[in-house]
């Protein structure tokens, strides 16, 4: 698995959401992508997949550019983060679909097994309680054991079990030398789960290497605590520009 | 695309408000039969029903099912297919169903009640052909206003203002426009702006067909090519093909430089 | 009872073909003694019998003279070779049966015809077929006779070089039954034609119009089919015609009617069929005229009132699916809408006594606005036009207040 990201920009009417990025992956590993709310971590993860076209800047994957492509999608396993599906569509229907659209070996049984999901399999989606849903969600997304695994909020309402059991997970996937690329706000995960962090502010990368580097930098054993301080110096530094305004809408733009 | 289309259909063809549409147009459908035996009636009645109703509740039916499967809609960008057919397979996904709540809502009591061997089965399959195109035509131009508007009120907004306009505002302008020059020869203008507008379009199929003997009436020569060869019906036709194939274009061109 | 009928009839029958035998026969054939139709006319007396056997003769101007039979046997053709006239009757009791008469020339200044009645009285003309003869049958100062289940057929192409089918010029007490005449000018034209009867024709593809009545009095046609006509029927300058059970189908175009009125005093319209017209019935200035248990379905409009009509009554009928039932280009109207069926009306009869509680107005804004600009046609049913319809229902401004039907029927009659 190669990652390649030159120069990349995209804007959002005046916003500047990603702003000339240059990122390569080219080591296995589960590397999470961190930053303020709107500081562009959904718009990376979301043109890695070809659904937001970058303005300026190139993505390749393996070599290959996946401008106007879609076949590349094929190897890559997608959490969305937000688990809405068709109400009146059921469980396994969503898998048949799902299992339609793309190729290669399947392992839904298992992870059916797993997440115990067997007595909803005939249930509509809309009837699922919002856990429910979102390890319906996660079965979609292991479906198929591919090279590169993005996973947006993999936490979001699950259930202290269903946690364990989608780290165990995560955990025979970086096992299988996979690269997994992950967005959370939950630090504990993260600093449990990502061996590389890519923090991401004001739509350029402001920290990309492992987590132990960046809590030498900032002198902290806990990656909570990094984030704040980092979260701290930005803010007073722009107090001392009388630049604080620039950071205000960047917050508010939460579904970037 | 296809698959896209099975699982739309499936999704809407459970869905409560396809039972409730298609409920609706039976339960029309058969009062008017209570109300009249009279076949060509009942089918006169349906088409001033279909006319209106076909294009508000598909460009609604079109709308809210576009932004209820948003979410659905990312995990699909994902997948290995193509955004055009993810959106056509949506967008036919609805039209599909709504096309078959017509067929079942109204197509079916007419069976009941003779329409197979009748007089009336020309005018029975216009009713019904139209109704189809309208719902096409007007999901699909609904499915692309979604596409070009983020914001769920402003594209309801957009959506309910243009049935408003291509049932109401167009003829009423159009009336105006006639009414003020109707010292100029205008029989070209009127045809050709029945033309641009598809709910005026399944109207003039239908007036071929019932009000034939009053549209003999005209003076003019082009009304007379137009209206009294098959010409009018096939162009008719053609041109509610092209309205068809116009959101389509719109909805491949949008959803190709959108962000997501 | 029947027997006894049949049996007088027979003896009839034998009775007067007895007759015809005893005042003589003379047959004419390719291979007879007599040759020419013309040479039988002249050598018989009158009552005789001239029996003309199959056979093609290009004869014309064959003046009869006298009263005499001529009888076609396995229908012999007398062709008039695309020029003069063939049959010219100037005599009484004439009886013309079962004879072909073709190809007579047209003509701008001679109204030639392909059987000429002139000043003649008592004739029948019957059982004969008229191709191609400019016109047909042609009666001139004429009274009391029948002309029946003749088939008349045209090529006319333009109004101004084509003939009339059968035409009726001062005429009285005529009978004219059963005929079909197509493709000519006018089915049937009559003109100062008094107490004559039209019944059962058949009066198809005739440019103008299918039967045409100019200044003729006390006459009735009744049980007539008039389709695709450039008009089904005018009546104009007439007084007191009476028209029963004809059916006016499918009379389309500009200035197309089933039936066209103008000018007339006291006629009775009643037990007809108008169907897909443009026009059913079109009114130019018509007094004392009662239409009553007419359908008028599918038409254009089933009637057009175009001013000067007075003391009209129009009851119980039935209006099914017109596009516009009625249209008045004037204000002023007296005419009684009474106790018709409109299929458009949207009343209820909370009382049951079958008449509708709501009056039904029959003329439509539309109806109005379609009259000032005909191009607005194309917005027919649009729900526009039927908003504007509906705010003019509640309050008339545009529309006669007095065009109303205060008691519509509910139900549509079975005629």
């Amino acid at each position: 698995m190669n990652l390649e990201i030159k120069k990349l920009s995209k804007s959002f009417g005046k916003l500047k959401v990603l702003n000339e990025i240059d990122l390569s992956i080219r080591q296995a590993g589960t590397y999470a992508v961190l930053g303020p709310n709107g500081s562009g971590k959904t718009t990376l993860m979301k043109s890695i997949l070809g659904m937001v076209l970058p303005e300026f800047g190139s993505i390749a994957i393996n070599g290959q550019s996946i401008k106007g492509a879609h076949a590349y999608r094929d190897k890559i396993d997608y959490l969305p983060q937000i688990a809405r599906f068709p109400e009146n569509l059921k469980v396994n229907e969503l898998f048949t679909l799902i299992k339609e659209l793309r190729t290669g070996e399947t392992r839904d049984e298992a992870l059916i097994k797993r997440f115990e999901i067997e007595p909803f399999l005939d249930k509509k989606l809309g009837n699922l309680s919002g856990g429910t849903r979102q390890k319906v969600n996660l079965i979609q997304a292991f479906m198929f054991d591919n090279p590169l695994v993005v996973l947006d909020e993999p936490t979001t309402g699950l259930d202290p079990l269903s946690l364990v059991k989608l780290k165990e997970l995560i955990r025979e996937e970086q096992a299988k030398d996979k690269t997994i690329i992950i967005t959370s706000h939950i630090m504990d995960f993260v600093e449990e789960m990502a061996d590389q962090i890519i923090f991401l502010m004001e739509g350029k990368i402001y920290f990309n290497g492992s987590l132990h580097e960046l809590n030498d930098k900032f002198k902290t054993s806990k990656l909570e605590q990094t984030i704040a301080k980092i979260l701290k110096e930005q803010k007073e530094q722009g107090r001392q520009d009388g630049d604080e305004a620039y950071l205000t809408p960047l917050k508010e733009l939460s579904h970037v | 695309m296809f698959k896209i289309l099975k699982y739309s259909f499936a999704d809407l063809s459970r869905s409560r408000w396809t039972y409730v549409y298609t409920g609706f147009y039976a339960l029309l459908t058969m009062s008017l039969f209570l109300l009249s035996s009279d076949l060509s009636k009942v089918i006169i009645s349906l088409m001033n029903v279909v006319l209106v109703l076909v294009p508000l509740i598909a460009v609604i039916f079109g709308v809210m099912y576009y932004y209820n499967s948003r979410e659905f809609t990312e995990l699909l960008l994902a997948q290995p297919i193509k955004r055009t057919d993810i959106f056509l397979g949506q967008f036919l996904g609805v039209a599909g169903s709504l096309a078959g709540s017509l067929l079942i809502g109204v197509g079916v009591p007419f069976l009941f009640y003779g329409i197979l061997g009748s007089a009336e089965i020309g005018n029975y399959l216009i009713l019904l052909l139209t109704g189809v195109c309208l719902s096409i035509i007007f999901s699909g131009l609904a499915f692309f206003i979604a596409l070009k508007n983020e914001n769920r009120i402003k594209g309801f907004g957009l959506a309910i203002l243009l049935w408003l306009g291509f049932a109401v505002i167009y003829d009423g302008l159009l009336l105006l426009l006639l009414a003020v020059f109707s010292d100029y020869p205008l029989e070209k203008v009127a045809l050709g702006a029945s033309l641009l507008n598809p709910i005026d379009l399944s109207r003039i199929l239908i007036l071929l067909k019932l009000d034939i003997s009053a549209l003999m009436g005209f003076t003019g020569a082009v009304f007379e090519k137009f209206l009294g060869s098959n010409l009018g019906m096939v162009l008719a036709i053609l041109s509610l093909m092209v309205w068809v194939g116009i959101p389509v274009l719109g909805i491949k061109f949008t959803s190709q430089r959108k962000d997501f | 009872m029947k027997y006894i009928t049949t049996l007088i009839f027979t003896l009839l029958l034998v009775v007067s073909s007895n007759e015809t035998s005893f005042a003589g026969t003379i047959v004419v054939c390719k291979d007879c003694a007599i040759k020419k139709i013309s040479t039988a006319v002249e050598k018989a007396i009158a009552g005789d019998l001239i029996l003309i056997k199959k056979g093609h003769y290009f004869e014309t101007n064959i003046l009869i003279d006298k009263p005499l039979t001529l009888q076609g046997e396995n229908w012999p053709i007398l062709d008039g070779n695309e020029d003069e006239e063939i049959l010219v009757i100037v005599a009484d009791n004439v009886t013309i049966r079962g004879l072909q008469i073709q190809n007579v020339g047209t003509s701008y200044l001679k109204d030639r015809a392909g059987i000429r009645l002139r000043k003649a009285k008592n004739f029948s003309i019957t059982n004969n077929r008229l191709y191609n003869t400019f016109f047909g049958i042609y009666l001139e100062h004429v009274k009391n006779g029948i002309i029946e289940n003749n088939e008349v057929i045209g090529k006319a192409v333009e109004e101004s070089s084509s003939g009339n089918a059968i035409h009726l010029w001062y005429c009285k007490n005529i009978e004219v039954k059963g005929n079909t005449v197509k493709n000519h000018r006018d089915g049937i034209y009559l003109e100062f034609v008094d107490s004559s009867t039209i019944q059962r024709n058949f009066s198809e593809g005739n440019l103008r119009y299918g039967l045409h009545f100019m200044f003729s009095n006390f006459d009735n046609y009744s049980e007539n089919t008039f389709k695709d006509n450039g008009a089904g029927v005018a009546v104009m300058f007439s007084k007191k015609i009476d028209m029963w059970e004809n059916d006016f189908v499918h009379n389309w175009g500009k200035a197309s009617f089933g039936l066209l009125l103008k000018e007339i005093y006291d006629a009775e319209i009643r037990h007809n069929n108008f169907s897909f017209n443009t026009v059913g019935i079109f009114v130019e200035g018509s007094t004392r005229v009662n239409y009553h248990h007419n359908n008028f379905k599918q038409n254009g409009w089933a009637i057009k009132i175009s001013g000067g009509c007075l003391d009209n009554t129009i009851e119980t009928n039935n209006f099914l699916s017109n596009t516009f039932d009625i249209s008045l280009s004037s204000s002023t109207n007296n005419n009684t809408f009474n106790g018709n069926y409109w299929s458009s009306y949207s009343g209820y009869d909370l009382n049951r006594d079958g008449r509708g509680d709501v009056p039904y107005r029959p003329v439509k804004l539309f109806n109005y606005v379609v009259n000032e600009t005909p191009e607005a046609m194309v917005l027919l049913r649009s729900l526009f036009v039927d908003i504007i319809n509906f705010s003019e229902k509640v309050s008339p401004i545009f529309t006669p207040e007095k065009v109303i039907d205060e008691r519509p029927n509910m139900k549509k009659f079975d005629f």
